[in-house]
């Protein structure tokens, strides 16, 4: 009976060992362990048995069956490995091959560049205020200290609409309009971006329409040496932690004192390159302490109150910045131009 | 304003100072230097001559054989020039010499006799050929003063000099002259300044005796002052070699001594004179007065001039001799053989000189610098200057005193202010005494009184008005690199961008990751496409046009943003890129109301696509654009912006947009924008594929952003979703299907979307069937089959009433 027993033991092993798929594996499973198998049969037939073999054909008859059990799951485990082993293979890519591609666009270098300006200062808590690109006379010239027979303003330099209305040839404007909401209470703190236009005909360094900032703080006891340390911190963003800034005196007519920035020349840090022409700075922007006439035309009182404003040109920017050597280039849109400022 | 830096040092001592470091401090305290330049830049072994010989080359008609001494030894040069004359001292080149342009002198044979450097013309040695005087204007230079054979020629040429070219903006025209330059290096380097030393010795004779001066006819307003003298005998010739020299390097061309020293005065006092002929002049009365309409004068320049009544003119009481502040008339001008000569020393009102000159097209040395304003109180030292030099150099007899009219003396304007507000401006501690030091050191004349200051303004500074002014020259001497930064000291406030602001830049965040490049295109376009494409077609006679355009490629102000983006895919077609995505945001622009109304403006946002939206790939075919396709980029945006449901599309036939494929975007019931193919004849004349386009007013739409999050909790009961189809008319829209099943679908109806369009066989001809899937939810509890079933049958009802739709079996 014992021999019996293992023999049908190995017989079961070597079935399961030679079983190729999970089928397989269950005809063994009911060939040997089912109700109607050998050792079942085994198992009924212990009646015949002695009383001494009786409890030890029964432990080895169980123990067998348990491992034949043990021998299919361990097998059925083996082969379900197999068979993700074999779909793993099959479904191999070439993962070399490039990526379904999503197309995306991207900003204009001009937005890149003012949106960068916009969100410095506003956190440096100035807002954003924006006007008309048709303005009045009055906005764009006679408030901003330029008369009528000022040179600045000659009807050859602008695009007038009549003879009271013009393209604005700086944002100059939008800073006389925030002031007079004001009514003559500070602070005022605003930047002002946009387009303006000149009557210059296109050329590599001109533009007839072009985008300006500007930006404007009117409150009390605001002084020249403030403008210094804001353009200070505004060029060390913009343009690198270790850009030097230098003021030289200047003119406009809507400031007094009037001043230019240079920055130290990001390219060659100011030993002198063809970027900076040899003298180590860049003009950047204009700026200085808004004229007392300003003021007061925008209701202001000048002796209570004093401010600053500045303006620069994001395409200057931008063609310093990026070595772009034609103004025409931000206006003809060519997306192998446009692309390259995916990361601005 | 070119400065020469030798000729300034006649007025302030530039001991130490080396050209370079002037540039420097002269941009650092106000004035650009814009230039430096070297006069004599790429000359060497240029030395002097003596031409001890002279004999015809034998071979060759116009040359001639030279015996130059250069001192340590003689040499033979071949010359060409007509001038060339045995016993004249010259400049010579010598065998290695260089000259300007890389001009490098070698031994030579000029047909056979061997010339051993090169006798220099003046435009050889790098003047410019305009500014050459005409007695050498066709030959080499010849040394009038006492030189050493041998020596360096440059310093006795002024080639040693140095040429700074300031900028002068219009708050420095008191810069435009040379002793203007002197008080501002002055002030700089806080020396003292040297003026011309003037010893004019008069004749006994008056000048009354021979003219007298009067100013007329409403000129009284715009000339305030006009002084005339008489300086009888003199010699016409040309001026000294120095003085030719200086002209050169201030840019103007020597003429002869007479009409020198009146530029010379000009150059350096910074008072425009002129001087007539006394003996053409023909008259002992000069009568300033307005121009006549439609006088005549023929300037010295040959041109005949019409002039206005706005003109000043010089008559001789019979006929105008002089364009006032700009130019001279022919008829007076100082020719060889003038004797005696009137010179005029008078000041004109700047905006009358600049309003003349900019009408005449004639801006000359004096009218610029009578348009940017003169010191007032020089009128009088420049005429005493001009004509002791006359008397020096062309032997004149000075007439004792002046033929004048008007006042020519003004009194300096005060300046009262508290000192302590340069410090409040600059943000500086400076003393009261630091203060006045670098105002005195500026030439003003300023008193401390405890907390005041009293400053006099000098003539030569009409610039300088009011407090803030001083501000300026106080901060410009003590060096903006001086002043500490430091953050303002006000309030500190907190700042964001309006909603708007932050609606724009989402919208552009929006479009560039659905793929689209932002774009910039120009306001000003041609009048036809200005009109083209607008969203609203009934305002097409409002186009905003240019007074005076420059071009007709920009003379009038866009309506659409279509037309820019249309020529945007044309340029990049014709570069072989026919593939394109792009948007822009900019401003549209409409008269309204009055002419002195501003235009109205509108911000639009407006796209374009052609092509591929997805290239061709190793596991994907090309996808071309189609009319959904932008749809559906815009339904994402109304979705970002939260007015998908008060969106709906209507279709639209419009002209230059392709008839069946073109739908006016409605938000309510206010049309807001456009979406659809061009047409295709608009496409050929741009040789473009199938292009499609958008514009939508932001203006209109900024109010009615929605994006604000309204939180609705996750379902928590599933959701039953039927399909059906449903055949209807081809006539039939989709979209209105669609609103019916919403409608009718109650409360339960969460979502119905279409996700089959179909006609052809197993449909009747004229019909259609769209296929749509119903989703119904009951947030609060499982729905039953029951409730489904009644509101589908709702659903299923009304469509068949309203479009008449059978369910497709």
């Amino acid at each position: 009976m014992k021999e019996k027993l293992l023999a049908l033991k190995e017989e079961a092993f070597a079935l399961i060992e030679n079983a190729s798929d999970k089928k397989g594996l269950q005809d063994v499973k009911v060939k040997y362990l089912g109700k109607k198998g050998p050792i079942t049969e085994v198992l009924r037939g212990m009646g015949k048995l002695s009383k001494d073999e009786r409890p030890v054909i029964g432990a080895l008859a169980n123990e067998i069956r348990q491992a034949i059990e043990l021998v299919i799951e361990q097998k059925q485990t083996k082969l379900q490995e197999e068979l993700i082993q074999a779909q793993l293979e099959s479904e191999t890519i070439d993962v070399t091959l490039p990526g379904k591609s999503i197309k995306t666009g991207n900003a204009h270098p001009l937005t890149s560049i003012i949106e960068e300006i916009e969100d410095l200062f506003i956190g440096l808590g100035f807002s954003i205020a924006e006007g008309p690109e048709v303005e009045q006379d009055y906005y764009n010239f006679e408030a901003l200290n330029l008369p009528k027979d000022h040179p600045a303003r000659d009807m050859q330099d602008s695009f007038y609409i009549t003879n009271e209305i013009l393209l604005r040839t700086h944002t100059s404007p939008v800073q006389v309009r925030t002031m007079k909401k004001h009514q003559g209470k500070g602070p005022v703190k605003i930047i002002c971006p946009g387009k303006v236009y000149r009557r210059d005909t296109d050329d590599a360094t001109h533009s007839h329409q072009f985008m300006q900032i500007e930006g404007l703080y009117v409150d009390k006891k605001v002084r020249l040496s403030d403008l210094k340390g804001i353009l200070t911190v505004f060029a060390k963003k913009m343009f690198g932690e270790d850009r030097d800034i230098r003021l030289r005196p200047s003119f406009f007519p809507f400031t007094e004192p009037s001043v230019e920035m240079d920055i130290s020349c990001f390219k060659c840090g100011g030993h002198g390159c063809s970027v900076c022409k040899h003298t180590g700075w860049i003009e950047i922007l204009g700026s200085g302490m808004v004229h007392p006439n300003v003021l007061e035309m925008a209701g202001f009182d000048s002796t209570v109150y004093s401010g600053f404003a500045f303006g620069m040109g994001p395409e200057r920017i931008a063609m310093l910045k990026y070595g772009i050597d034609d103004i025409r280039h931000f206006y003809t849109d060519d997306v192998r131009f446009l692309e390259q400022f995916k990361r601005a | 304003m070119l400065v020469s830096y030798n000729w300034l040092k006649e007025y302030v001592d530039l001991t130490g100072v080396t050209p370079e470091d002037l540039e420097n401090k002269i941009t650092n305290a106000g004035i650009e230097v814009e230039h430096l330049s070297f006069v004599g830049e790429g000359i060497t072994k240029v030395v002097v001559g003596y031409v001890e010989s002279k004999k015809p080359h034998p071979e060759a008609d116009k040359l001639n054989l030279c015996q130059v001494s250069l001192g340590d030894e003689v040499v033979q040069i071949v010359c060409g020039a007509p001038n060339v004359d045995a016993g004249q001292y010259v400049p010579v080149a010598k065998v290695g010499a260089r000259l300007p342009g890389g001009v490098k002198i070698k031994r030579a044979k000029l047909r056979g006799e061997v010339s051993n450097g090169m006798i220099c013309s003046l435009s050889e040695l790098g003047v410019d050929p305009k500014f050459v005087p005409k007695e050498f204007a066709d030959g080499i230079y010849v040394f009038k003063d006492e030189v050493v054979v041998g020596e360096d020629a440059l310093p006795y040429l002024n080639l040693n000099d140095y040429i700074l070219e300031l900028d002068i903006l219009p708050n420095s025209a008191h810069c435009l002259n040379m002793i203007g330059v002197a008080h501002e290096v002055a002030a700089i380097l806080d020396r003292e300044v040297k003026y011309p030393n003037v010893d004019l010795q008069e004749e006994a004779a008056s000048v009354l005796s021979k003219l007298d001066v009067k100013i007329t006819s409403g000129a009284e307003k715009v000339v305030p002052y006009y002084g005339a003298r008489i300086i009888t005998d003199i010699k016409i010739a040309p001026s000294p070699a120095w003085m030719q020299n200086r002209l050169i390097a201030a840019g103007i061309r020597p003429i002869n001594n007479i009409v020198d020293i009146s530029n010379y005065v000009m150059i350096e006092y910074g008072q425009p004179l002129h001087t007539f002929d006394y003996d053409t002049f023909n008259s002992d009365q000069v009568d300033v007065r307005l121009a006549n309409k439609e006088e005549k004068i023929t300037t010295l320049d040959g041109v005949e001039r019409t002039l206005l009544p706005s003109d000043i003119v010089i008559t001789n009481t019979q006929k105008a001799v002089a364009i006032a502040g700009v130019m001279g008339g022919s008829d007076t001008e100082v020719t060889s053989n003038t004797k005696t000569i009137l010179l005029e020393s008078a000041l004109f009102d700047a905006r009358s000189i600049r309003r003349t000159a900019t009408r005449l097209n004639l801006r000359t040395d004096a009218s610029s610098r009578y348009e940017k304003g003169l010191d007032y109180n020089r009128v009088t030292a420049a005429s005493n200057r001009a004509a002791s030099l006359i008397a020096e150099i062309a032997g004149g007899n000075v007439l004792s005193g002046f033929a004048e009219c008007g006042q020519r003396v003004i009194e300096p304007e005060i300046i009262n202010m508290p000192w302590k507000v340069i410090n409040d401006k600059l943000g500086t501690t400076l003393t009261s005494e630091e203060i006045r030091d670098i105002l005195v050191r500026l030439g003003f004349d300023a008193k401390i009184e405890n907390e005041w200051m009293h400053v006099l303004v000098p003539t030569r500074r009409p610039d300088v008005s009011i407090p803030e002014d001083l501000v300026e020259e106080v901060g410009r001497i003590y060096g903006y690199d001086h002043l500490p930064a430091t953050l303002p000291e006000g309030t500190t406030s907190k700042a964001e961008l309006t909603p708007y602001q932050k609606l724009r830049r989402k919208l552009r965040r929006y479009f560039e990751g659905k793929g689209l490049y932002e774009t910039v295109t120009y306001s000003l376009t041609t009048n036809e496409k200005a009109k083209q494409l607008t969203i609203d077609e009934s305002t097409l006679n409002d186009a905003v046009k240019l007074k005076m355009p420059m071009s007709e490629e920009h003379e009038t102000l866009r309506m659409s943003l279509v037309p820019g983006l249309i020529d945007v895919a044309e340029y990049h077609i014709n570069r072989q890129m026919p593939n394109l995505a792009i948007y822009e945001i900019g401003k549209v622009f409409k008269a309204q109301g009055s002419q002195d109304q501003l235009p109205n403006e509108a911000e639009h946002i407006s796209g374009l696509i052609t092509g591929h939206v997805h290239d061709k790939s190793w596991n994907r075919a090309p996808e071309t654009v189609d009319f959904f396709y932008v749809k559906g980029v815009l339904e994402g945006l109304f979705d970002l912006m939260g007015v998908s449901n008060s969106i709906s599309y209507r279709p639209a036939k419009r002209p230059d947009l392709h008839p069946g494929r073109t739908a006016t975007i409605h938000l309510n019931d206010e049309c807001v924008g456009y979406i659809g193919q061009l047409h295709p004849n608009v496409q050929n004349d741009h040789d473009l594929n199938e292009t499609y386009v958008f514009e939508i007013s932001l203006a209109h739409l900024r109010d009615q952003d929605q994006s604000e999050i309204t939180y609705h909790s996750l379902p928590r009961f599933p959701s039953i979703t039927r399909d059906i189809a449903l055949v209807v008319d081809q006539s039939v829209f989709a979209d209105h299907i669609k609103q019916s099943i919403q409608e009718a679908g109650g409360k339960l109806l969460s979502d119905v979307t279409i996700f089959d369009v179909y006609e052809g066989e197993h449909i009747e001809e004229g019909k259609k069937s769209i296929a749509f899937s119903i989703t119904y939810l009951d947030p609060e509890r499982t729905l039953t089959d029951e409730e489904v079933s009644r509101a589908h049958d709702r659903v299923l009802a009304s469509v068949k009433e309203k479009f008449d739709a059978v369910l497709r079996s």
